[in-house]
């Protein structure tokens, strides 16, 4: 590999070509500070924050977009460099509307952060500004641009899921983050991945909090609160705590939300379980009566909004499955209810989930089986850590407890559900023994990984299948552009809209840019989950006695007419505008 | 960009079918959007969102992205304008002489309000701040023609000059 | 087209346009010649058309056909003589008659008294081409043009920009015939090197390393462009030329591509410029026509064409990145450098870009050699520089003048001084991004590098002459409104940077001004020198820094005394009624728009200053001259 000599603040250092002054610094230690500079997403040099000083070069230069170059002497640190980083601060600050105390990203926001660290005087450029209204009118995303920078950060994030519903408006002084003709999130084609806040340093994205809500109903003594939690959760909660990143939390956490007075505590890997016998029923079934192929994973309801926004053509290729949310909204308030003789009414069904897409699907409303919701709330991650600190609790300091019954045991396959390539992996499993019952292959290691498409061919009782998986939207797109080409003949693909599946989902704890910016967090996170199905002694979803149980109680088999009704669903042609 | 003015496209089937044609010209052109969005204000006057949509689509870009661009550049308007743009001072030496009469008259008159355009399109109203002339306080101006000393009175025959232009056109 | 058939063309037209070269015997023969007794040039420029040179030039066809001189007067129209502020201008020639101000009703008297009857309407001609004795002085004899030398603008106001052949006649073409038959790429570079050509954009980068740095990058495509987004207020260089001699740009930009390896050019220009745009259009279809654009030009196997981009109205798409962004459909916003145009630039292809007055130049440093280019000018600064003069000047107008010619030489003789006698001030170059020159270097030789010594810089030739009577401040505030206007608003440093200065001089401007402010302005605007993002906001504090260096005493009156010395902002300005002078007339007080004055008749009438909003009626209307301002 082709590599450059250069001296950062006199310290010999020798960096791959390409590499630019930022990342070499950090091979040496040093970290320059940065703000609209965000690894895989954005590199604009537009915050000025980042600024070094180069010999020989006139004015300062931003570190995040400039190369390292052979024999060049970088400096940054001097008093040019602070002085200019403090006065883009205090810029900064002086736009911004600093409600830091009950700000949502009070403890972890990237600019107080800086602000902190230069020592920044918050009031020296004061100036009154005008006021942005607040757009908190969808279910899914609030957006207060009165906090916003203009890092770009969240526009560049949403062009790389092929969307690009909010972009920069106006120009100058008066540039705004906003959708066309300033029209609401909620009115717009936004698919309400979440990548958006995710990706944001600051407080001026976030999702909309429903936290209030389940504290009523918790209090409500009529009510029975239920709260299940996604696959991914587990590997990612402990963030929020302070515990490193891929931790598995299972135990903690379940003893956590047990002491913010919930009645009952179940394990969504179930549902994704009982996703994979319908959805492999319906691929063999498909398959077997030739009709829509590819048929695509439904499960992640960015991705379905995606295809009724942008691919309508394509609804007919989306499983009638509904997700494992759903599905556990709507096993609750039928046959839990049934056979425990509860009155659906009174339950109060809280998912926890790595999506904000999830709080829009709550909503749905093709998803109702009967007269209410399946799911009454969708918290994301954050807003659970949020509930158990309010609720006084230390994760890591709890001891681990169990899932409740009836539905606590789960095969190694629904906890894959969480990462890219999960959802496919474990509907193969159940699948090639649905074809064939000798069929012994439980890992597909070829769908797994962090390549942005994987495809791979399997023999299955004589019968060949191409599958592909792929996770961000933007990625999805390309493959459904060559679909529409013809250039490409698969039976079945898994698309997640988060950039690596469910655990960089945008409900997950947001990590800053000096952390995303240098460690792998979609693998760190991933291998959690990957860990637990290898620990798994059930691999396979249709190995679960809690699956076996469900069917021979209630549902019968796989796509069988109750399985149906209450298990399946459909789609609505939603358009651009 | 207001509801009224959102409510009131009035895009014609040839407009429509003009702006097709443009994208079509340059659909393959890279870099299309600026020029495809400058022939469409030359078609249209503005850039409603009706318009944005139809060049989003042929270009297969966002719409967002489209809005991006429109906003950017001083040359797009998102309203429409007349064929004849009225403008009223509305500084303090205007005002105080009754500029916002004035104002008021034409904006009965002519049954739209400061911003708008007229249904036929034949005329806008627009306020601004000083045009220098305060010694002919009140005063308007009408494309570039400048109108001092104005009354209400004199507003309908000052109209008519326009009106009849149109008509000798 | 072959060398051949171009030499052919050049030899038919030629004696045609050099009548308009020559004056008096030499022009007369000349004329005989060519069949035309007369030739009539008018002014179709931007600045005479408003002036309403349209209106003259269907007077002048009307009456020419009534008196019958069809066949023997022709009418050239032109791009730009220089001399807008006398528009619509015409010269008739062999005499070369200066006529000044045309109207329909004097054409008609020129067309029977002049161009029939040979007697020189005098008293229509332009007053300083008149010797007293009633002789006439040859135009390049007059103080507006003496001093100029016209290299860029060689062919403006001399052929018409709609007839490829004229431009041929004036050597057009050979440059390029030249370097394709004749020169390799790299010594066309060589050539630009030696001559020391600079860019006349603003940046004043040498064109030749320029051209160097694209020809050795490698790509399957690159791309020439041509900077026309002229964006400066008061700067209209660019347009005169593209307006007056649009085929010298396209000669320029296939030398260019033959150098750089590229076969497509874009001329990104504003649409505000319809006359420049559509010029430059039929000139473009004309090369096409006569194989100087297209494939195998000159039978040398080189293929180029150009295409014509439309600005939509962003300042910031003359800096050269944005400039290309927004070529390729995009917000106007600046990249980070590197990677540099010369490597990725246009489509992320190698590029080059230059302005429209560097590409005038560029055929002839071809034709008569690096040596003669660099013959002229200052030791860095070779050649010459279009200024759009403006302002407080008596000949408002284009010119241009060697480098190294002083300011001084400037106002005083080309400019014709400050008008009603007025005293210099200072001279704003570079507009938004450049600064102010004082008196007191009044006769600094302009060049690139003085102007930067003096903290302003060349930028496109906007060249705005300042009196006594405009308050600096004022001024600053008046670029920095401008910047904030145009500031595209990615980079936090020039975002809020311009906005917060802003802020800061209304401040000032308004009275409200504390001396620490002056510290963080001056903090603020090294600051933004420093760290932004791209040339825009690296040099919008210019108009400040550089007024704050040579007027800080007229910061500090508003600020400590709250006063305006120019009397220019209105905050800190008082009417005041002198008791003594005041004979009661009522005149003010019935002027008043506001009834801001009261007092009864013949006696001495006070202003209400709560009331009052300053605009001056009062004292205009005042006949005893009782009304001050203070």
């Amino acid at each position: 590999m082709e590599t450059v000599k250069l001296k950062i603040n006199g310290i010999p250092v020798e960096v791959p070509k390409g590499y630019t002054i930022l990342q070499a610094a950090k091979q040496a230690k040093i970290e320059i500070p940065s703000l609209c500079y965000l690894k895989d997403v954005n590199c604009i040099g537009a915050c000025r924050v980042c600024v070094v000083e180069v010999k020989n070069r006139r004015g300062l230069i931003a570190s995040c977009v400039y190369p390292a170059e052979e024999g060049m002497e970088v400096f940054t640190n001097t008093p040019k460099v602070r002085a200019s980083r403090k006065t883009t601060i205090e810029l900064i600050l002086s736009t911004h509307h600093k409600k830091c105390l009950s700000c949502v990203r009070g403890n972890n926001c990237e600019l107080q952060k800086l602000a902190f660290d230069y020592g920044v005087d918050e009031d020296r450029f004061k100036a009154e500004e005008p006021i942005y209204e607040i757009d908190d009118a969808s279910p899914y995303i609030v957006r207060d641009n009165n906090k916003c920078i203009q890092c770009m950060r969240c526009v560049a994030a949403c062009k790389h899921q092929g969307i690009s519903v909010i972009g920069p408006i106006q120009r100058g002084f008066k540039v705004h983050v906003g959708c066309a003709f300033e029209k609401g999130l909620g009115e717009s084609p936004c698919v309400g991945c979440g990548q958006c806040i995710v990706s944001c340093p600051v407080g001026a994205l976030n999702e909309k909090s429903q936290i209030d809500e389940v504290w009523n109903a918790i209090s409500d003594p009529e009510k029975m609160v239920i709260f299940y939690t996604a696959p991914s959760i587990r590997a990612t909660l402990g963030e929020s705590f302070g515990m490193p990143i891929g931790t598995n939390v299972e135990g903690k956490m379940v003893a956590a939300i047990r002491r913010l007075g919930v009645d009952k505590v179940f394990n969504m890997d179930f549902t994704a379980d009982l996703t994979i016998l319908e959805e492999a029923n319906e691929l063999v079934e498909r398959i077997k009566r030739q009709d829509t192929l590819p048929m695509f994973t439904s499960c992640c309801p960015g991705w379905v909004k995606f295809v009724e926004h942008y691919y309508p053509e394509f609804i007919p290729n989306l499983s009638t499955c509904k997700s494992p949310q759903a599905m556990f909204g709507a096993v609750l308030k039928s046959y839990y209810a049934q056979k425990y003789n509860i009155d659906p009414e009174k339950m109060f069904v809280v998912s926890v989930i790595p999506c904000t897409a999830k709080k829009f699907e709550a909503t749905r409303e093709e998803l109702r089986t009967f007269d209410f919701d399946d799911v009454d709330v969708a918290l994301t991650t954050r807003e659970l850590s949020k509930m158990i600190k309010g609720a006084g609790v230390n994760l890591a300091d709890m001891d681990e407890e169990e899932f409740d019954e009836p539905f606590r045991t789960a095969s190694g396959g629904g906890a894959i559900f969480g990462a890219t390539g999960g959802v496919l992996e474990a509907a193969l499993r159940t699948a090639a023994v649905m074809l064939d019952g000798k069929f012994k292959k439980i890992d597909f290691k070829e769908v797994r990984g962090p390549e942005t498409v994987r495809t791979a061919t399997y023999e299955i009782a004589g019968v060949k299948i191409n599958v592909a998986v792929t996770s961000g939207l933007g990625n999805a797109k390309e493959i459904l552009e060559k679909m529409k080409k013809g250039e490409c003949n698969y039976q079945m693909i898994e698309v997640m809209a988060c950039p690596g599946g469910c655990i960089n989902g945008g409900g997950q704890p947001v990590q800053s840019d000096s952390v995303r910016n240098y460690v792998d967090l979609k693998a760190l996170r991933s291998k959690a989950l990957y860990d637990c199905d290898k620990a798994n002694k059930i691999r396979k979803s249709d190995d679960s006695p809690v699956i076996k149980t469900v069917y021979d109680e209630y549902f019968d088999a796989p796509g069988k007419p109750r399985a149906h009704k209450i298990l399946h669903t459909s789609y609505v042609k939603r358009g651009k505008y | 960009m207001t509801e009224s003015s959102l409510n009131t496209f009035k895009g014609t089937i040839a407009q429509e079918r003009e702006l097709k044609k443009v994208i079509e010209l340059h659909k393959d052109m890279p870099g299309a959007l600026l020029p495809v969005l400058q022939e469409a204000q030359g078609i249209y006057g503005y850039l409603p969102i009706e318009v944005q949509r139809m060049v989003a689509d042929g270009l297969s870009v966002s719409l967002s992205e489209v809005y991006g661009v429109a906003t950017f550049y001083s040359q797009f308007s998102l309203t429409p304008k007349g064929e004849h743009r009225i403008s009223v001072c509305l500084g303090t030496a205007c005002y105080v002489k009754g500029a916002d009469k004035i104002l008021q008259a034409l904006e009965d008159k002519l049954g739209i309000k400061s911003g708008e355009c007229t249904p036929d399109g034949l005329f806008s109203i627009d306020s601004c701040r000083c045009v220098g002339a305060c010694g002919l306080a009140p005063v308007m101006m009408v494309d570039d023609d400048v109108y001092g000393k104005m009354t209400v009175e004199q507003i309908d025959s000052i109209l008519d000059k326009y009106i009849n232009k149109k008509g000798g056109k | 087209m072959t060398l051949e058939e171009l030499n052919k063309i050049k030899k038919q037209k030629e004696e045609l346009v050099m009548v308009r070269k020559l004056v008096a015997e030499q022009g007369e023969k000349l004329a005989k010649k060519t069949g035309y007794r007369k030739q009539v040039l008018v002014c179709g420029g931007t600045g005479c058309t408003s002036s309403g040179s349209k209106k003259v030039i269907a007077a002048l066809e009307k009456a020419i056909k009534a008196n019958g001189l069809e066949k023997e007067v022709l009418v050239v129209r032109t791009g730009c003589f220089g001399l807008c502020a006398l528009g619509p201008i015409m010269i008739v020639y062999p005499e070369g008659a200066f006529y000044a101000q045309a109207t329909p009703e004097g054409v008609e008297r020129i067309v029977k008294e002049h161009l029939k009857e040979g007697k020189i309407v005098k008293e229509l001609l332009y007053q300083k081409t008149v010797h007293d004795d009633g002789s006439i002085i040859s135009l390049s004899e007059t103080n507006f043009y003496k001093k100029q030398l016209r290299v860029a603008l060689r062919n403006c106001g001399v052929i018409d920009p709609e007839q490829i052949e004229e431009y041929i006649a004036m050597d057009g073409y050979q440059a390029l015939a030249k370097v394709l038959t004749t020169m390799t790429p790299d010594d066309v570079i060589k050539t630009l090197e030696e001559s020391g050509l600079r860019g006349r954009g603003g940046g004043g980068f040498p064109t030749g390393k320029k051209w160097s740095f694209a020809k050795a990058s490698k790509g399957d495509q690159k791309y020439v462009c041509c900077n026309a987004d002229e964006g400066d207020p008061g700067a209209f260089m660019d347009r005169s030329i593209l307006e007056g001699d649009p085929q010298c740009i396209i000669e320029a930009m296939a030398i260019a591509g033959y150098t750089i390896g590229a076969s497509k050019g874009f001329v990104y220009i504003r649409a505000e410029y319809p006359i420049a745009v559509q010029r430059l259009q039929i000139a473009i279809d004309q090369a096409r026509k006569y194989g100087f654009l297209g494939k195998n030009i000159f039978g040398s196997g080189f293929d180029f064409d150009i295409e014509i981009r439309l600005g939509a109205g962003a300042f910031v798409c003359g800096e050269e990145t944005a400039l290309m962004t927004s070529i390729e459909g995009n917000r106007g916003e600046p990249r980070p450098r590197p990677p540099f145009p010369a490597v990725k630039g246009l489509f992320g292809k190698p590029t080059v870009l230059n302005n429209v007055e560097t590409y005038a130049n560029i055929p002839q440093i071809i034709l008569k050699g690096s040596k003669w280019f660099a013959s002229m000018g200052t030791e860095k600064s070779k050649g010459t520089k279009v200024f759009a003069l403006g302002g407080k000047i008596t000949n408002v107008g284009l010119v241009e003048i060697p480098m190294g010619t002083t300011l001084r030489e400037i106002v005083e003789e080309i400019g014709g001084g400050i008008p009603n006698g007025k005293k210099f001030k200072a001279a704003q170059t570079g507009g938004p991004s450049g600064g102010c020159i004082p008196a007191l270097h009044i006769d600094t030789p302009i060049d690139y590098d003085n102007l930067i010594a003096l903290g302003s810089m060349m930028g496109s030739g906007g060249m705005i002459i300042l009196d006594e009577d405009t308050c600096m401040v004022d001024i600053a505030k008046f670029y920095l409104e401008f910047t904030v206007d145009e500031s595209c608003g990615k980079c936090t440093s020039c975002r809020i940077g311009t906005r917060r200065l802003l802020q800061f001089l209304e401040k000032i401007t308004s009275g409200k001004g504390e001396m620490e402010d002056l510290e963080k302005i001056e903090e603020l605007a090294n600051h933004m020198t420093v760290s932004s993002l791209c040339a825009l906001g690296q040099t919008a504090p210019n108009p400040v820094l550089s007024t704050m260096n040579y007027f800080k005493d007229e910061y500090i009156a508003h600020i400590k005394d709250k006063t305006c010395p120019a009397g220019v902002c209105k905050a800190l300005m008082h009417y005041e009624i002198i008791p003594a002078k005041c004979k009661g007339c009522t005149l003010c007080a019935r002027n008043c728009p506001v009834n801001a004055i009261s007092g009864t008749v013949k006696q001495p009438h006070v202003i209400d200053s709560d009331k009052c909003i300053k605009c001056g009626l009062c004292m205009k209307n005042c006949k005893f001259g009782a009304i001050v301002t203070k």
